[in-house]
């Protein structure tokens, strides 16, 4: 076969349908990158014209551009936008189009998953584009406290879209940073250890791994307030037993690793795109990527420095000062490792570099007006000013959009296969970085002379006016630089001139193929043993082409790749890919109604929907597992390997694991709340008590522990292909023992919610209940299975996923019902 | 900390400029300049400023906190959309409305409490600012070295009327604030 042949073979098996249906049925990665980019680009656009919107309001002094009413839900939504709708999903469709080309494969992990996420983020974010031109937009800012976003103080739908619309983005977010994380671990070349990577997979990896701890204290800080505002459960209510600080408390648990969630792929691709454009290598790897995995621990450790002002003891804000100031020092390492490869190479003033100088500028700004913030006697005034607004644009719009422009610039030929034409990114650079620095600058000054952040006018006689002017006619220049680089991106597309191949000369793998890229990637699967493989060997493109490597003679229908060994990258097994599928759109639209019917309070359609999303959970499930063939199979170069579905743990049990890691996050901040509450809220004792039932709690352990030991005999007797029925009725049947349990213990918790206490048990059993009634339907689909036999018999693979949802269901009933059932014995 | 921070800018940019302008040197080893690079200027340098940046922070912090001292005079506030309420420890059932009294040169300690949604008080020359919340008491020490008329906010968004969110704080000398506390009694 030859490279053109392979090219149309390849071609036929891995492209996405033609019109329109295309769009909706593609699970490809480069599809639906390309998808995520232009989605988030779409909601930049509209975050910055709200932004432009506050400047004019501000731009005079008693402004009646628009009422405060409306001006609040202008700046909360400027705030989500950027937050949820742009800058996460930016980072998520960078990492979805460009991972499996540096890693050197042919797709994410779970390529029905990426669509599920992407219009997980369109559905959701189209919720909130409504609630905006509807006027009934989040007004409560974008950090939502209650009490003011309480049904007291906020009334309307508007929080609820809030609430309701960023939990269903988020779960957008949750499912790319699971498939984000096995894909770098799992689907990479042969030979590429970790030490290889290429830097950039460093920083989405540890981004994923934050998203996966990072957001599930908000989702459950969304779902307790939405239960508060729906159902009047008092989680946040001090009268009744609650607390407002622990929204707080689980809001910046997730507010401060958002900052670095945001930051670390810009610093990725700064790590990426200057050392070509120095023409050499970054200088200390390692030491960046130790510096980066430092950072992600340190953020989690100073959370609380959003909350100097709230009245926390002194001794504990000495403890957040000084993890917050801590958190420059990796910041620092990687400054001046830029900063030195600048000095190891020959840099080129490129565009993609204008840009990054431009990162340098404002990022060290921002940094140094950060450990001014951390100092706390600095912030008890500087809080809440402008000056914090100007810090946070500082970091944010320096530390993430100057890199994410660099990004587009450098990665724009690979992207179309085209070469730049016109000039206007340059002149567009020049209005964005000068027009930037004149709003923001300014903004520090008046910060500093008193002027708070959120008010909708400020006094004539303030002595504002002036600089708010100059910072609102800056920031029109701003937008008009934003206005340009739009347009040189659509002339590029479609005017511009083919490129060649490799225009900046860099050494890593998304460079080694025909531009734009062809569905497939890689015609062959190329070994890896550089961390700049196209450097060592610049034939290396031709070599794939030629089916010299992998999987390079293309087999009946199937999407083939190859899993590797996580750490030393040895490959371990022949992974046979999902074709183009609707279940995707129609599982994010099930699960979209579910979160539409709890937004419009219709809550009958709430368990028809979910009944929806199980049935084509299910169908999605089983869908996978028709494969083509069974056993060893020829992977090319004399290299025989297991299929990934018949070894023990497969890529889906690798994502269980990840997902079941961010659940149990969600778990432990619902204990974390339960302890707050119990400790620090005010009026604790609550009138009742749960009182203890021996019934309930033996039935619940004990199935829980039946349920769980008999997977584990079912998964031995498929291992020896063994029949399971016997063991998965008796799992079965313990489940079912566990759920009545908790099913008993959740209508006497009910009684007990209109105290926090009650509501917060109420909350961990539901919970408890709910893992169970999963890990049930799981078993059930096994039986299923295993009684149809036939094409699909259950494989240890399926059964070990079943076993680690069943453990961790057991230990959640296990440990919700002792923590719940022993608390009148604690006081 | 400005002039230190501009520094600290400065050497940034400088190295960025000389990257771009100098002939680079005949190779050195990998090795040297990573320590140069990040051993020195990325991990000793920003260590030690920052410990010491760190310290001076806490030590003034620490001299801004209430101290028990027999001169002190208790006030409380309590913040609500959109009005601030002013009690006196020293005058029982006075209350003052948008206009917070107090002796000037004499330590004042603030009890900060809201009656709907999170506030913050904020005097900004009298002191930093300190949340309102609901069923929670914070205590924030304040002191007015001369008699006069202190601007205060509230300076946690608060919903519509958060703009115009804003209160007086009247510090008296001590006959004022005597004639203030007889007033209150008659």
């Amino acid at each position: 076969m030859n490279a053109l042949a392979r090219h149309r073979a390849l071609s036929r098996i891995w492209s996405s349908e033609p019109g329109w249906r295309g769009v909706i049925s593609t699970v490809n990665h480069s599809d639906i990158g390309r998808m995520f980019l232009l989605v988030a680009t779409l909601f930049f656009l509209i975050g910055g014209v709200l932004a432009m919107l506050i400047r004019t309001q501000l731009a005079t002094p008693r402004s009646a551009f628009v009422a405060p009413a409306i001006y609040d839900q202008i700046f909360t939504m400027h705030g989500t936008v950027m937050m949820f709708l742009f800058a996460i999903p930016l980072f998520e469709g960078a990492a979805v189009y460009l991972l499996p080309k540096l890693l050197g494969t042919r797709d994410l992990a779970y390529p029905r998953l990426s669509a599920y996420g992407f219009w997980c983020y369109v559905f959701g974010g189209l919720m909130l584009v409504f609630a905006l031109l509807a006027g009934l937009a989040p007004d409560s800012g974008w950090f939502m406290y209650p009490p003011l976003s309480s049904s007291a103080h906020s009334p309307g739908v508007n929080a609820d879209f809030w609430l309701i619309g960023v939990t269903f983005v988020e779960v957008s977010a949750i499912a790319a940073a699971v498939e984000i994380c096995v894909s770098i671990l799992k689907f990479r070349a042969p030979g590429m250890s970790l030490d290889l990577m290429p830097i950039f997979a460093w920083y989405a990896l540890v981004t994923a791994l934050m998203i996966l701890m990072g957001f599930p204290p908000l989702i459950l800080g969304s779902i307790l307030l939405e239960l508060e505002r729906a159902f009047g459960l008092p989680f946040f209510e001090s009268a009744l037993g609650g607390s407002p600080l622990l929204w707080q408390h689980l809001f910046w648990l997730f507010g401060h690793p958002e900052v670095y969630i945001i930051f670390l792929p810009a610093a990725g691709v700064i790590s990426t795109v200057l050392p070509v454009m120095a023409r050499t290598t970054l200088l200390g790897y390692r030491w960046v990527v130790a510096a980066a995995v430092a950072l992600a621990f340190l953020s989690f450790g100073l959370w609380v420095h959003h909350m100097f002002a709230t009245g926390i003891p002194h001794m504990g804000l000495a403890f957040f000062s000084a993890a917050s100031t801590l958190v420059a020092v990796p910041t620092g390492i990687q400054i001046f490792a830029w900063l030195g490869t600048l000095w190891k190479g020959q840099p080129r003033l490129t565009l993609p570099m204008l840009y990054i100088i431009g990162f340098f500028f404002t990022f060290v700004i921002g940094g140094l007006t950060g450990v001014m913030v951390a100092i706390v006697p600095f912030d008890w005034q500087a809080h809440d000013t402008a000056f914090v607004t100007a810090h946070l644009h500082y970091v944010l719009f320096g530390g993430f959009v100057f890199p994410m422009l660099a990004g587009l610039y450098y990665w724009l030929p690979q992207l179309t296969g085209r070469k730049r034409f016109f000039r206007i990114g340059e002149m567009a650079f020049w209005l964005i970085f000068l027009g930037f620095n004149g709003a923001f600058l300014a903004m520090h000054w008046v910060g500093l002379l008193g002027q708070r952040r959120r008010i909708a006018w400020y006094p004539v006689d303030a002595g504002w006016t002036a600089i708010n002017l100059f910072s609102s006619i800056s920031s029109f220049v701003m937008a008009i630089g934003v206005a340009m680089v739009v347009f040189d991106i659509a002339l590029h597309a479609l005017l511009a001139i083919r490129g060649s191949r490799n225009p900046w000369g860099a050494g890593t793998l998304e460079w080694a193929m025909p531009t734009p890229p062809a569905a497939y990637n890689f015609a062959s699967i190329p070994i890896v043993g550089d961390r700049e493989p196209l450097a060592r060997d610049p034939a290396l493109a031709n070599k794939i082409a030629r089916g010299e490597y992998f999987l390079g003679e293309p087999r009946g229908d199937s999407r083939e790749t190859l899993t590797v060994d996580a750490a030393s990258g040895r490959p371990e097994a022949l992974v046979i890919f999902p074709g183009n599928s609707t279940l995707p759109i129609t599982l994010a639209a099930a699960t979209g109604a579910a979160f539409l019917a709890a937004l419009i309070r219709a809550y009958w359609i709430v368990p028809l929907a979910l009944l929806l999303v199980v049935g084509i959970s299910l169908r999605w499930g089983w869908s996978q597992h028709a494969a083509a063939y069974h056993g060893i199979q020829n992977v090319g170069r004399a290299t025989l390997l297991p299929q990934a579905i018949e070894t023990d743990r497969s890529p889906g049990w690798w994502g269980s694991a990840f997902l079941l890691g961010a659940d149990a996050v969600l778990y432990g901040s619902l204990f974390f709340g339960y302890a707050f509450l119990w400790t620090v809220g005010p009026n604790w004792p609550p009138p009742q008590w749960l009182s203890l039932s021996v019934l309930e709690l033996a039935f619940g352990l004990i199935g829980a522990a039946v349920a769980a030991i008999d997977l584990h005999a079912a998964a031995r007797a498929a291992s020896r292909s063994a029949s399971l029925w016997r063991e998965l009725l008796i799992a079965f049947a313990g489940a079912a023992m566990t759920i009545a349990a908790l099913a008993m213990a959740l209508t006497r918790a009910a009684q007990l919610t209109d105290y926090a206490y009650g509501a917060t048990i109420f909350v961990m059993i539901a919970y408890a209940l709910i893992h169970a009634a999963i890990a049930a339907i799981m078993i059930c689909s096994l039986a299923y299975r295993t009684l149809r036999g036939g094409a699909a018999p259950p494989r240890t693979s399926n059964v070990n996923i079943v076993r680690l949802w069943t453990d961790y269901a057991a230990f959640v009933a296990a440990t919700s019902l002792i923590a719940t059932q022993f608390s009148s014995y604690l006081t | 900390m400005l002039a230190g921070s501009a520094a600290i800018f400065a050497l940034v940019m400088l190295l960025l400029l000389i990257a771009y302008r100098r002939t680079p040197a005949p190779r050195q080893s990998e090795h040297r300049q990573e320590r140069f690079w990040l051993h020195g200027l990325g991990l000793a340098f920003p260590l030690i400023t920052l410990a010491a940046l760190l310290i001076y922070g806490l030590v003034l912090g620490e001299t801004l906190l209430p101290k028990a001292n027999e001169n002190v005079v208790t006030v409380r506030a309590e913040a609500r959309q959109w009005s601030w309420s002013f009690g006196y420890a020293d005058a029982a059932g006075l209350r003052t409305q948008g206009v917070l009294h107090i002796p000037a040169g004499r330590p004042v300690d603030v009890e900060i409490t809201s009656l709907d949604v999170v506030h913050s008080f904020w005097a900004p020359r009298l002191a930093g600012k300190l949340d309102a919340i609901p069923g929670q008491v914070n205590v924030l020490r304040i002191e007015a070295a001369e008699p006069g008329e202190y601007h205060g906010v509230g300076a946690e968004f608060s919903g519509p009327g958060y703009s115009g969110d804003a209160f007086t704080v009247i510090a008296h000398d001590p006959a004022g604030w005597d004639a203030f506390l007889r007033r209150a009694q008659q």
